[in-house]
């Protein structure tokens, strides 16, 4: 019934060939210090200079020692508090940027379009002391501008009050950022074909309820897209807290988020010595946070979010 | 055929410079004063080379917050330079005590410090040292000399005294009484906590009895400072809770604000970017003390990496370093960091003599959380900069301020168990 396999098919070694560059690379300098992480966490700093195996000691000390749950829990929250701001502020304000700029009766599109985007290729360290400059009680412009507008009086330090310092920080940060899923949300929005527009103008959709009841579901998976580089990147940030509040990231810990507890612990800070141990631990629990909401993601969301062919 | 000419000319060249430089040994010395950069090149590095040909030096600092992370990544990956610059206690011990520094207690001229300057940079039993004492940093207070004249004021001396002298500031409305943030966190503990909590727990007897457990953070003399941090606040100035470390310097130097609350190592800035004549008081006694105590605290040693190839010349550098040319250059050439060695030395900077007069008047004491009691986690020191700062906030009483870093400590300090 079968025809004799006279020719085994070949090894196709082109592809071993063409994939080994990028394999060799991403193992070396992402998955072998991956690995490397999560085997440090599993050891701590013995007697002299020794190493010894401890199993999950370090994640019970992290999630049980009220010291190390408090700072990692205070941490973890206001990470998420982070995340939240950015959700509710960066991501509409990006998408409703991108859809006027998307308009095509705006005038100096490119403009503002390159205008919004600056701040996302501006260094940390600069956005951080420019905006510390600006909200500065003493010679910021921020206390002048509403003096001059009359609500001088609703001036506070935010950066050093615990209640706002984080939401602060967010909104710089958003400020930053903002750019990037308008940019990604632009070029989603100008790849919706013509034809499926002008079929919503036949039907009599227009203006507002072309852009509610086409574009946006036509634009979802851009969207989701955006929302997953946000987590990541979220729970991933340090550098402006850093640069901001130090990396004791007052006032009272309130601005401290997973990236700024991993520095403190990792590499220690002034006579706080750096436990390497503790450290690999904080960043492998972080790895797991981040593993976490992408696969929810990508499991939860992405696979039943419908997609449109053009 | 040229060239092949030319290549062989510049091989020559080159074997002929390299020969020549061979014979010099180049020593790398880690530093976290990168602000000291022009005066080790313009004048330590030359007075030494002079002295010792043979042997150069290249002085390569890092920026101070990432000092310590920098020099233990670099000492494990044994890319560290030949000398170091040390902290104080145990930050500079752990290094030891990994056998990443030279032993130095038998280095020639370390007869020149005592005991109490060696403390920072040996054993705990004080048998073995392996950093030679370089500086110590007075606390105290700088004022605005012209503003103090303009006001009519006197420098104060007791604690009343400079309450008094804050109220009159305040009530003439032109200046910012004192000048400080709490932003950054750790000038409310160094500057604030540190600078006058001396006189409550009476220097070196408060810390000894603090590292023994007899006595306890939410006791009195522990308190007491924190109290009068909170006093502070209503005169800093609008916004000070947003203030920065620079913030503060600016303020004072441009002559917005009459006291600064400050550390010795400011003389050096101040007399760059003020005009004015400035003036320095140790921390005003609170009533009731006998004596008076000031923070005089070890901060800069220097030692010898312990995988350096060339540690005969290493220790003739370090031996130069102990020695009273070298004292004197550097408390010259960098006004604030005093001399800790024996040796005589005279210092030019009227301010800065001010602020070494103090050790005559008053015993020196280190800052109480350096030693031994910030050896765990968390880490004592740093809990006491949130601590200040929230005090400062009126996030915290001072009460609740000692009771958090008694806590702290009692959770790892057997002696506080």
């Amino acid at each position: 019934m079968s025809r004799p396999r006279t020719k085994r098919r070949p090894i196709r070694w082109h592809i071993v060939v063409f994939l080994a560059p990028a394999v060799l690379i991403y193992t070396a300098i992402m998955i072998i210090p991956l690995f490397g992480t999560l085997n440090l966490s599993l050891f701590t700093r013995g007697e002299g200079n020794t190493r010894e195996f401890v199993g999950l000691a370090n994640f019970v000390t992290l999630f049980t020692d009220p010291r190390w749950s408090g700072a990692f829990w205070n941490a973890t929250w206001n990470n998420l508090w982070f995340f939240i701001v950015h959700m509710l502020v960066q991501n509409p304000i990006g998408i409703a940027l991108a859809a006027i700029l998307s308009s095509p009766r705006l005038r100096f599109a490119a403009f503002y379009r390159t205008a919004i985007f600056i701040p996302a290729i501006l260094s940390f360290v600069i956005v951080g002391f420019v905006w510390r400059l600006i909200l500065s009680p003493l010679w910021g412009v921020a206390p002048n501008m509403m003096d001059a507008i009359g609500i001088g009086d609703w001036f506070s330090p935010w950066l050093g009050q615990e209640s706002s310092a984080l939401t602060t920080l967010a909104l710089i940060s958003v400020w930053q950022f903002v750019g990037i899923p308008m940019m990604l949300i632009y070029a989603a929005l100008l790849s919706i074909p013509d034809e499926v527009l002008e079929a919503a103008e036949m039907d009599g959709i227009t203006g507002a309820s072309q852009f509610w009841k086409i574009k946006l579901p036509l634009i979802l998976p851009t969207i989701g897209i955006v929302s997953i580089l946000t987590f990541v990147g979220n729970f991933n940030a340090f550098d402006l807290i850093y640069v901001v509040q130090g990396a004791l990231a007052g006032p009272n810990y309130s601005t401290d988020i997973l990236g700024s507890l991993l520095f403190r612990t990792f590499f220690g800070f002034q006579l706080q010595l750096g436990d390497p141990h503790m450290g690999a631990t904080v960043a492998t629990v972080m790895f797991f946070i981040i593993l976490a909401g992408v696969s929810l993601y990508l499991f939860g969301i992405q696979t039943r979010m419908r997609r449109y062919q053009f | 055929m040229t060239t092949r000419k030319t290549l062989t000319l510049t091989t020559a060249i080159a074997l002929c410079a390299s020969g020549a430089l061979a014979q010099d040994v180049t020593l790398t010395i880690e530093s976290w004063r990168n602000d000291d950069i022009s005066i080790w090149r313009n004048q330590i590095i030359p007075a030494f080379e002079a002295a010792h040909p043979g042997i150069r030096l290249d002085f390569q600092p890092t920026a101070p917050a990432q000092y310590n992370s920098a020099l233990n990544s670099k000492l494990d990956a044994g890319t560290a330079g030949d000398i170091i610059t040390c902290r104080a206690f145990d930050a500079a011990l752990q290094l030891f005590e990994r056998d990443q520094l030279s032993d130095l207690t038998d280095l020639d001229g370390m007869e020149n410090f005592s005991d109490v300057a060696k403390s920072a940079w040996s054993t705990d039993d004080g048998s073995q040292t392996f950093c030679v004492p370089l500086a110590s940093v007075i606390h105290g207070f700088i004022y605005n000399a012209e503003i103090f004249e303009e006001l009519d004021l006197e420098v104060p001396e007791t604690e009343e005294e400079f309450f008094a002298v804050l109220d009159a500031i305040e009530e003439d409305g032109g200046y910012i009484p004192m000048a400080m943030g709490i932003n950054d966190q750790w000038e409310a503990a160094t500057m604030g906590f540190a600078n006058i909590g001396v006189n409550y727990w009476r220097g070196e007897e408060g810390r000894a009895a603090l590292i023994a457990g007899e006595s306890r953070l939410t006791d009195d003399e522990w308190v007491a400072p924190f109290e009068q941090l909170a006093r502070w606040s209503p005169y800093l100035g609008r916004g000070f809770e947003s203030q920065s470390y620079p913030d503060s310097q600016n303020l004072f130097t441009l002559g917005r604000a009459a006291i600064y609350p400050a550390g010795s190592w400011e003389i050096a800035g101040f007399r760059e970017q003020a005009d004015f004549e400035m003036g320095a008081f140790p921390p005003p006694v609170p009533a009731g003390t006998d004596g008076c105590f000031i923070s005089d605290h070890t901060d800069m040693g220097i030692g010898l990496n312990a995988a350096s190839e060339h540690q005969e010349e290493g220790r003739a550098f370090l031996t130069w370093v102990a020695g009273s040319e070298a004292s004197n250059l550097f408390a010259n050439a960098i006004p604030g960091f005093f001399p800790l060695s024996d040796a005589e030395v005279t210092l030019e900077d009227p301010l800065a003599q001010e602020f070494i007069g103090w050790r005559d008047q008053c015993e020196s004491t280190i800052r109480p959380f350096h030693q031994i009691v910030s050896r765990g986690t968390p880490n004592l020191s740093n809990e006491s900069w949130t601590a200040s700062a929230n005090v400062m906030r009126g996030t915290w009483t001072p009460e609740e301020a000692g009771a958090h870093l008694q806590d702290g400590l009692s959770s790892w300090y057997e002696p506080h168990q």
